[in-house]
């Protein structure tokens, strides 16, 4: 592991050398750049047509900014190389030094820091996407059931650091040890209060690696959050006092003072509210245009940030409830493939800018022009944010322990003490300090910046051997579970009703209240009513559950048997056809398109993932009322249909639309191929077919209707196109001839197990065993899209395709949901380990 | 004080069932009070009919249930001491559980909790959450929307899940092992002058 890690990183800095010596040309080197300008753009200079002309000037900007994501991702993998360092040191650090690094190099090369973390970055294009996805993923339950604690902390430990430390620097100055400061009362305030916050940012970072219990990391976290109103409240106030200067302070200033707190900090609530209900109404109509949910997501959040700093309210309070109250109902209304990029697209946002941060926190060290080194300023302050910190979690928690039910403990409050780690946002604001009015910005900023690289740094990398060793409870990490979910169902309605017994009001009772509430009024209007009958969690689980084993059984199909009932011989095949034969459409295209030799079969797991979502929903139904006739012939028939759906389904992805994921709806366009191809199959198959018990389950307006014994044969007619007569002829003419040579699938066709137990009563010496779509390849017909369209999102012809059966017994009973469309609110199962081997 | 002590003087063997449940005399003073308010037409004991007058469990799906749990088999009645044990199992785990080894099981520990809510299942008392026992509160907890084949089959795939020695229901053994470290429950801030009603399993 060493190697890489070693190799890596001169060939990053060099990379970054580059961008470095490039950058430095264009900035310090203003006259050249203007004569290149010259070069380019002025035609007089143009003697002749010149070929390629070098424009670094008119990419400069979005060139850089992308070049510094490209480095400050390539630190983070590199990183990631060795797994030692990034369990010892956390990666905030790690990313810190980085940056010292890089930012020597930047001054080596431009004799000034060009590069620096501006507020206005910072705060408008880095911070947003951070909070946005720690209040989208928040846990809502744990977040309200410990809102009491979490402001506690967040108000009245915020206003207690930002006091005390500004008060006992002001002290400490005036029994002179600091020397000659031109610092007064007000300013040792404002610095106070904007080295009060802990930051978001540093605590998630660090904490997301230690895996403290839930309650130990929702307190510190939630603080995190919230508290920045607080701390802009707090810094605006003592801003503007220093503006007004302190005779011109009076009661009513601050009364007005913490008026506008409340004002900033509830209406900053109010605008994250109130675009997370635009938000969710939003998603309640995407459905025909479901490319654009996840943007919905990002963009209105944003808008919420903007907006609420527009109004100068609270931002990060904003958009932290827009994401807390949004995530339900979002995740509710929107398709499972939009949860799933709005889920993977937040962490890529969150997880870039914080490694930005962090990579600037350290650049920004580098930087002579801000060092202004006081030992007793800088010592003291460190000493006091430390200790003030440990005193007011320590005085907090003792009056919240009389309150709660489950005391916070001794090295609980240790930890929480020790995390109030310092970040960029307190960085941010001492960047932001007016230098004419405050004459020591200088000093703050370097000041703060110590605390900062103290506190990510110094603590963070003792964080972890400190939880160890104090034997801090850890999150367990448990397997969901259908029994843990019932039971904690079932503890639910015991502790409501035995608080309604015993006549208290507690918090079980107030939650009980707000459920109903939201059930009666918030979800009619904030949800899909689709999506809102899918709501029972219980059922989720069990549909989650199923989900993975359909995932582990594909999973190990492919693994050790090599999917040996896809090529196994005739009639496993033949089943195929006659089971898929409204699937086959599906297919095909796929098939048509993907003229590479991967074949459908090398698909990567997680595009299978994506996909499978709807597929194995639409069968639930179907697979419940067929439960008596289960057997395992009928289960083995079932996965081998599942895995041709999935693996069919993710190719629709190499076709390009801007505008659909793999549906394409212009059906005219195909309806002659397809009618072309589907009249042959469909003769050939009802030739084969005669013989065959029919079932008639799958039927579609028929689902209650069991068929005779022998589901696993799903004649060809129950897969026919009923509702379509033409269709059903064209079929059967193309797979007869597509009998005849299919050339690419043949082989597979050829190479397999045989398995006998899927197809007991077909005939195998017939010579129309060849898998339907191979017919189509063959015939080089161009996709049929009518099919696509058609199938498997339609409720009526997915009741037809999948005719799916749980074992409850076995473990890999897959899930049915009879439910096509609004797929909404399951997030996906936990991501598959990779692509098969 | 007076008032207090005069409520507390018409409970009969009031040291004992401090003793038993853990409550303090507030806890059981205001539970009495509240027993009284239950008990309509002052009969002392209390009918299924009395809890049925708790409108909110009329709600709850599974109110019948844990109606039924207080009345001990066979009964139509509870009387306060019962009424009070019912309840302490609701107590959170006291903090010093472990000092003394010797003593019995108190009503709130860990164990009792669980079997407590093993009991909601276990209706015919044989020590196992049978199939169709576990269908019957799937059925109750369940939503309307699921139909009754699903049921069926999250009912299976639940005892599949718990049941180890593969007699196709769930034993008290294997009830207590699949939630041995499962619900570590969210603490709330409750003020202690209320009964602290929770089931707290950590």
């Amino acid at each position: 592991m060493k190697l890489p890690w070693g190799a890596a990183t001169p060939l990053l800095l060099a990379a970054l050398a580059g961008t470095t010596w490039a950058s430095s040309a264009h900035n310090t080197d203003p006259q050249s750049n203007t004569n290149a300008t010259n070069g380019t753009e002025g035609n007089s200079g143009l003697t002749s047509l010149p070929i390629v002309t070098w424009k670094w000037h008119h990419v400069e900007q979005p060139y850089l900014m992308a070049l510094w994501v490209l480095v400050c991702w390539l630190c983070k993998l590199v990183f990631e190389l060795n797994h030692k360092l990034t369990a010892t040191i956390p990666e905030s650090a790690l990313l810190i030094f980085i940056g010292f690094v890089l930012g020597g190099m930047i001054w080596g090369a431009d004799k000034a820091q060009t590069f620096t973390l501006t507020p206005v970055t910072f705060f408008y294009y880095l911070l947003p996407q951070i909070i946005l996805d720690a209040g989208y993923f928040m846990p809502n339950k744990l977040f309200f059931g410990n809102m009491g604690a979490i402001l506690t902390y967040a108000i009245l430990g915020t206003v207690w650091n930002a006091v005390t430390v500004g008060l006992s620097l002001w002290g400490v100055y005036l029994g002179g040890i600091m020397g000659d400061l031109k610092i007064n009362l007000l300013e040792f305030m404002l610095f106070g209060s904007l080295l009060s916050a802990v930051d978001p940012v540093a605590v998630l970072a660090v904490f997301e690696e230690v895996h403290v219990n839930e309650v130990l990391f929702i307190l510190v976290f939630g603080e995190s959050l919230l508290n920045d109103g607080v701390t802009v409240v707090l810094y605006n106030v003592c801003d503007a006092f220093v503006t007004l200067g302190a005779d011109r302070i009076n009661a009513v200033e601050i009364i007005k003072g913490i008026v506008s707190f409340l004002v900033v900090a509830f209406g900053g609530a109010l605008v994250g509210v109130v675009f997370a209900v635009l938000l969710s109404l939003l998603t309640r109509c995407t459905k025909n245009i479901q490319i654009i949910e996840p943007g919905f997501i990002f963009v209105v959040s944003y808008l919420s940030y903007l907006t609420a700093e527009m109004l100068s309210l609270s931002s990060i309070l904003a958009i932290t409830f827009c994401g807390v109250c949004c995530q339900k109902y979002v995740n509710a209304n929107m398709a499972e493939s939009s949860v799933t990029t709005v889920r993977y697209a937040m962490k890529v946002f969150a997880n870039g800018s914080e490694t930005i941060i962090f990579v600037f926190l350290g650049i920004s060290a580098i930087d002579p022009e801000i060092w202004v080194w006081n030992t007793a300023f800088i010592l003291l302050t460190l000493v006091f944010v430390l200790v003030y910190r440990i005193i007011g979690v320590f005085a907090l928690t003792w009056i919240l322990n009389r309150f709660r039910l489950i005391p916070l403990e001794i090295i609980d409050q240790v930890v929480l003490s020790y995390g109030g780690l310092r970040g960029a946002v307190a960085y941010a604001l001492a960047f932001m300090l007016d230098g004419n009015k405050v004459r020591e910005k200088n000093l703050m900023i370097s000041t703060t910046l110590i605390v900062v690289y103290f506190t990510v740094v110094l603590q963070g990398v003792t964080m972890k051997p400190l939880v160890n060793w104090l034997k801090v409870k850890r999150t367990s990490k448990t397997e969901v579970s259908l029994i843990e979910k019932l039971q904690n169902r079932a503890f639910d309605h015991i502790l409501i009703a035995i608080e309604d017994i015993s006549g208290q009001i507690g918090h079980n009772y107030m939650r009980e209240k707000w459920n109903k509430f939201e059930e009666k009024w918030l979800r009619p209007i904030l949800m899909k009513s689709s999506a809102r009958k899918k709501q029972d969690q219980l059922f989720n689980v069990f549909h989650q559950l199923n989900l993975k084993d359909a995932m582990s059984y594909v999973t190990e199909g492919e693994r050790c048997g090599s999917l040996a009932f896809v090529r196994s011989e005739n009639n496993v095949n033949l089943d195929f056809k006659k089971k898929l034969a409204s699937d086959i459409s599906d297919i095909m295209p796929d098939i048509n398109s993907d003229s590479s030799d991967t074949g459908p079969y090398t698909i990567p797991m997680t595009c299978i993932m994506q996909d499978n979502v709807p597929t194995v929903c639409l069968d639930v139904e179907e697979d419940m009322r067929g439960k008596s006739m289960r057997d395992t012939e009928n289960i083995n028939t079932h996965h081998v249909l599942q895995m041709h759906l999935y693996k069919a389904r993710k190719q629709h992805r190499h076709r390009y639309s801007r505008k659909e994921m793999g549906l394409n709806k212009d059906e005219n366009e195909v309806q002659e191929i397809f009618q072309r191809t589907m009249r042959n199959r469909l003769e050939s198959f009802k030739s084969t077919k005669m013989g065959v018990t029919q079932s008639k389950k799958i039927k579609p307006a028929k689902k209650d209707q069991i068929p005779n014994g022998k589901h696993k044969t799903h004649s060809f007619e129950d897969a026919d196109f009923s509702d379509d007569n033409v269709f059903s002829s064209d079929f059967a003419g193309g797979v007869a001839s597509g009998g005849g040579g299919p050339t690419r699938l043949s082989i597979r066709s050829g190479g397999g197990i045989e398995n006998p137990a899927f197809m007991p009563d077909v005939d195998h010496a017939s010579p129309l065993h060849t898998p339907p779509w191979s017919a189509v390849v063959d015939d080089g017909v161009a996709p049929s899209q009518r099919a696509q369209v058609q199938l498997p999102w339609s409720p009526s012809n997915a009741s037809r395709l999948t005719p799916l059966r749980i074992s409850t017994r076995s473990n890999d009973s897959f899930i049915l949901a009879d439910r096509p469309t609004a797929q909404g609110e399951q997030p996906p199962p936990s991501q598959p380990k990779s692509t098969p081997k | 004080m007076g008032s207090s002590n005069s409520t507390l003087s018409k409970i009969p063997n009031l040291g004992r069932l401090i003793e038993e449940t853990g409550f303090t005399p507030a806890h059981i003073k205001r539970l009495y009070k509240r027993f009284q308010a239950l008990d309509k037409g002052n009969k002392g004991y209390l009918s299924p009919q009395d809890f049925g007058s708790v409108k909110e469990l009329a709600t709850n799906p599974i109110g019948d249930r844990i109606i039924g749990a207080f009345f001990s088999q066979g009964q139509e009645t509870v009387d306060f001491h019962s009424f009070v044990r019912i309840l302490a199992h609701f107590r959170p785990l006291d903090k010093n559980r472990a000092k003394r080894p010797d003593s019995p099981e108190p009503i709130n520990s860990r164990i009792s909790k669980l079997r407590f809510a093993f009991q909601l299942y276990d209706q015919d008392n044989d020590g196992k959450i049978s199939r169709d026992e576990l269908l019957q509160v799937l059925r109750t907890m369940l939503e309307m929307q699921v139909t009754e084949e699903q049921l069926e089959s999250i009912a299976d795939r639940t005892i599949q899940e718990a049941d180890l020695d593969g007699d196709n229901a769930i034993s008290f053994d294997e009830f207590r092992k699949v939630n041995a470290d499962t619900f570590l429950r969210i603490p709330s801030p409750v003020t202690p002058s209320q009964i602290t009603v929770w089931l707290i399993v950590l």
